[in-house]
């Protein structure tokens, strides 16, 4: 995917202005926020569950190598292969590989982030291979040619008029007066459309929302059942998941399941959790011949031991259904696979903080995806050791760092700081005049160009009360 | 040196860890052998009946329609009178379950039964449920010939049996059921958790049943 | 005769600079409610703008500028929900490591407080003396409400004023965009925002908002008086000290 991070702010103004996305944003305010809290009011248990899964996500990235060795010799022991890449680049030719040795011209997908993240699509048409995503958030944005807006529901940026034109663009092969005009009649056309597509692959690829050491099982989400289909009934099943997915065991896997569903969508549980253990066995009459996971690194490694090594419990959950960044510009302003508080977190360490600076700047920290982070993560306090790094080397904007510099050269002055203040504030004072507020002021244009400046009232606190003091005037 | 190798030696690197460490590798020896159960909600921790009626109320919610019958020889009835209720052509798939075999449906002489995968074509097909999770209205089947997971999947209607005293009041209780099925760290092919038909919510948010796979699933629960 | 409690009043800058009456109010309720109160001259700022544009030196400098003027008081107050979560939250984990600053740092966290949870959990003020009359809607800023858990003392304070009433708007616990330097590094973004919970209020009909934070005030003030709203912007504490004589905040 080309990141256009650097140019957040200009996206996110265009977004702001996007009628149609706007409209669109409104369900996601108002839907996700709603149902999450339902279901996790309605689990006492939920918090004590939060803080059992840090703790196991804790202790497995302290042993992440151990974990990761015990889940390769019970996935080779089931008829499985591991493969271990370092880089997108290496997992993008493992996975071609693989293809190429079943001579696979269709690949059908379940939703992954992963595969976006290393741009799994654009290489395998690159390389001759269809590829069809089948879940239908995700095949609404492959007809549009688009990147997912958000990790759960790609296409939650989109209205339903625009999903309809898309089909008919399309689906040409279906009867042109056809009734699309309710949410049912699209369903329906996209499970017909797909359901053939399943059959017809040679590979079938998911991601993995966890990997068990414990039985060498890989573990899918879904609602639709597409990750099922896609990895059943495809002859060659493909996992690619990052390395920081595995949980030791079945059990630890319970703790954190709790918190998924309720947490994104505001499920109990979601329609299929499937656990995906080797290839089909001898008896078996369904199921893929081969099974094949791929282990990504692609930065991980370097995030573990360091300020951020706690970002790697994310389960992608939450936060960014709560972040009112987020509601104002939607997923795609990002410019970066993740979006939202994760991705604020995230991009700078899977592309560097030059390229994903504004992320982690372009929040407000008040905290809210934090304290709905199924996992416990400190988002706010992370996107600060971002802020942090910039300072050290230099990359924030010439015109802010001068300023807080300025500000703070007189705060670490009080004496100084009296004297420019006492004669700064009635200034300011005079002329937001009797209305006591300024129109517009120059150096303050990123405030006065949508709000009023309220004037100060004249002398300062301090010099008030001194004053009240000596003269004994008040307490 | 290998991805492994390399990928293997930066996380050592990165936690100041050693792999040969003796005391972690007790650790992880440790937990995976152990693989203790954490905290179960209180939820589905409840007597036998009161755990059925549990299970059906989450079922339910996430948009199952649930039945009860006396004994596995009620399911050929069962299973008709459901496909008739909804004008379904009387033919259902199913695999080589000796639970369904048990039920024998050779006693419903109109109803066909299909056996084996489904290869799409089915309408309906009938499954056993090793176990069902009160918790949150969940069944738990297993691949391979008494189940073949296509018929989890691809017909339109899922009709499951599933055993009363099968029904368990955690995720952790099923867990363990199959692991005292396969033995302690194996599993079959897939283990799915199913909780409802499916859906989708893709399109405005709104949520509508039979994304890609079952548009309903029937639960008949044998005492 | 038990000693009454002194408190060192930590004004803020945004008080200080923009709003003295809120350093007074917070003055007079802080005293009213049986505490000795002293101003020291020499603060400035808590130093939130430095640490969270990532500039830890600034910031602990800052910070041993506050923790030296202010650790001999009991209590350290600040009318600020966001002022006073950086004081007690933040500024342990400046000095981590540090062994004569860090445990300097943790227990002059421990004596800090924002002002109204200060007057109930501490004090234990249960009523107010004000003669304020009219309907009030509270807009609960971040900091406040998810560092340091103020949710109902505001409101417990607000309902012992018998010619108040309190309605309130829809997702008061969603953030006004204020930010600190937010609202001008993004400004569309911040608009965005602030449009949102301005329309909030503007549905409640309330005569006058609320907030324990200056910068959310002024935030939300300057975008209703830009729109032209009807409701007028005040911090919290003028009403509870009953000091509304003077202009709200960016005028009527």
């Amino acid at each position: 995917m080309q990141i256009t991070t650097p140019q957040f702010k200009e996206n996110a103004t265009r977004a702001i202005q996007d009628a149609s996305l706007q409209k669109a944003l409104k369900n996601v305010e108002t839907g996700f926020i709603a149902k999450r809290l339902a279901a996790t009011d309605a689990l006492p248990e939920f918090d004590a569950l939060r803080d059992n899964a840090r703790d196991i996500k804790n202790h497995t990235l302290a042993h992440l190598d151990l974990y990761l060795e015990e889940y390769e010799k019970k996935v080779t022991a089931s008829g499985g292969h591991v493969h271990f890449a370092e880089t997108a680049e290496e997992a993008r030719a493992i996975i071609l590989d693989i293809c190429r040795k079943r001579n696979a011209k269709s690949v059908t997908k379940g939703k992954s982030m992963i595969t976006e993240e290393i741009g799994l699509n654009d290489f395998f048409e690159k390389n001759g291979i269809q590829p069809v995503e089948t879940d239908l958030g995700e095949y609404i944005i492959q007809l549009r040619g688009e990147t997912p807006s958000h990790i759960i529901a790609p296409a939650v940026h989109l209205n339903k008029d625009q999903i309809e034109s898309d089909f008919r663009r399309v689906h040409t092969h279906l009867p042109a007066g056809r009734d699309l005009s309710e949410h049912e009649a699209l369903l329906n056309e996209a499970r017909q459309v797909l359901r053939k597509r399943y059959f017809e692959a040679d590979v079938g690829v998911t991601g993995a929302n966890f990997l068990i050491a414990e039985t060498g099982s890989s573990v899918i989400v879904t609602n639709e059942g597409n990750g099922d289909l896609t990895q059943t009934l495809g002859k060659c099943h493909v996992v690619v998941a990052s390395i920081e997915k595995v949980v030791p065991t079945l059990n630890d896997c319970a703790q954190i399941l709790r918190l998924l569903a309720r947490s994104a969508t505001g499920q109990d549980m979601s329609v299929y959790t499937t656990f995906s253990t080797g290839p089909k066995r001898a008896e078996d009459p369904d199921g893929p011949e081969e099974y094949h996971v791929v282990l990504l690194d692609n930065g991980r490694t370097a995030m573990l031991g360091t300020e951020f090594q706690e970002m790697l419990r994310c389960i992608r959950g939450a936060c960014m259904n709560h972040c009112p960044v987020y509601h104002a510009v939607g997923g795609h302003a990002y410019g970066a696979v993740y979006p939202g508080p994760m991705g604020a977190v995230l991009t700078p360490s899977l592309s560097g903080i030059e390229v994903g600076g504004n992320l982690p700047n372009a929040s407000t920290f008040c905290g809210r995806c934090e304290s709905v982070c199924p996992m416990r993560i400190p988002l706010p306090k992370m996107m600060r050791h971002w802020r942090e790094r910039e300072f050290e080397k230099h990359l924030q904007p010439t015109a802010a760092r001068y300023g807080l510099k300025v500000w703070a050269f007189f705060a670490k002055r009080p004496k100084l700081y009296r004297a420019a203040v006492s004669v700064a504030m009635p200034l300011l004072s005079a002329l937001g005049g009797s209305k006591r507020r300024i129109h517009s002021l120059p150096l303050a244009g990123g405030w006065t160009r949508h709000r009023e400046m309220p004037a100060p009232e004249g002398k300062t606190f301090l010099q008030a009360w001194a004053e009240r003091q000596a003269t004994g005037a008040g307490r | 040196m290998s991805a492994r190798d390399n990928i293997l030696s930066k996380v050592r690197r990165s936690l100041g860890a050693a792999g040969d460490d003796p005391q972690r590798r007790a650790t992880v020896k440790t937990r995976i052998a152990d693989a203790a159960p954490g905290l179960i909600p209180a939820r589905g921790q409840l007597p036998s009946e009161e755990r059925v009626k549990l299970f059906c109320y989450y079922a339910e919610k996430y948009g199952a329609t649930t039945a009860r019958i006396a004994s596995i020889e009620g399911l050929p009835g069962e299973v008709s009178r459901y496909l008739k209720s909804r004008n379904l052509p009387a033919s259902v798939r199913m695999g080589s379950d000796p639970l369904l075999a048990a039920a024998h449906f050779e006693s419903e002489p109109v109803l066909t039964v299909l056996t084996g995968a489904s290869d799409g074509n089915d309408l309906a097909g009938v499954s056993h449920a090793q176990a069902g999770v009160a918790e949150s209205g969940t069944l738990v089947l297993a691949s391979g010939p008494d189940n073949p997971v296509t018929i989890n999947f691809l017909p339109e209607h899922h009709i499951v049996a599933v055993k009363a005293e099968d029904i368990g009041g955690s995720l952790e209780e099923a867990f363990a059921r199959v692991t005292a099925t396969y033995g302690k760290g194996e599993m079959p092919r897939t283990v799915n958790f199913v909780t409802g038909p499916s859906r989708s919510g893709d399109i405005e948010q709104k949520i509508i049943m039979g994304a890609h796979g079952p548009r309903a699933l029937h639960i008949v629960i044998v005492d | 005769m038990t000693k009454k409690p002194t408190v060192g009043l930590f004004v803020t800058c945004l008080a200080d600079l923009f709003r003295p009456t809120v350093g007074f109010a917070a003055a007079k309720l802080i005293q009213d409610a049986g505490c000795d109160l002293e101003v020291p001259m020499a603060q400035t700022c808590c130093g939130q703008p430095a640490y969270n544009s990532g500039d830890r030196a600034d910031a602990r400098a800052l910070a041993m500028q506050a923790i030296e003027a202010f650790e001999e008081f009991d209590y350290v107050v600040a009318p600020s929900g966001s002022c006073a979560g950086m004081l007690k939250k933040h500024y342990p984990g400046l000095f981590k490591g540090d062994p004569t600053w860090e445990p300097r740092a943790i227990a002059f966290s421990a004596k800090v407080h924002e002002l109204v949870s200060f007057l109930t959990d501490v004090m234990k003020v249960e009523t107010v003396q004000s003669s304020f009359s009219g309907t009030v809607t509270y807009h609960d800023s971040c900091s406040g409400l998810r560092e340091l858990g103020i949710k109902q003392q505001p409101r417990k304070l607000l309902k012992s004023i018998p010619g108040v009433k309190i309605s309130e708007m829809k997702d008061s616990e969603v953030c006004c965009g204020f930010g600190g330097t937010f609202c001008v590094k993004y400004p569309d973004i911040s608009n965005a925002i602030v449009e949102k919970k301005v329309a909030t209020v503007d549905d409640t009909g309330a005569d006058l908002l609320l907030a324990g934070d200056i910068g959310c005030l002024m935030n939300m003030a300057g975008k209703i008086r830009r729109e032209g709203g009807r409701t007028e912007v005040r911090h919290v504490a003028e009403v509870l000290a009953d000091m509304t004589d003077v202009p709200p905040i960016a005028g009527k």
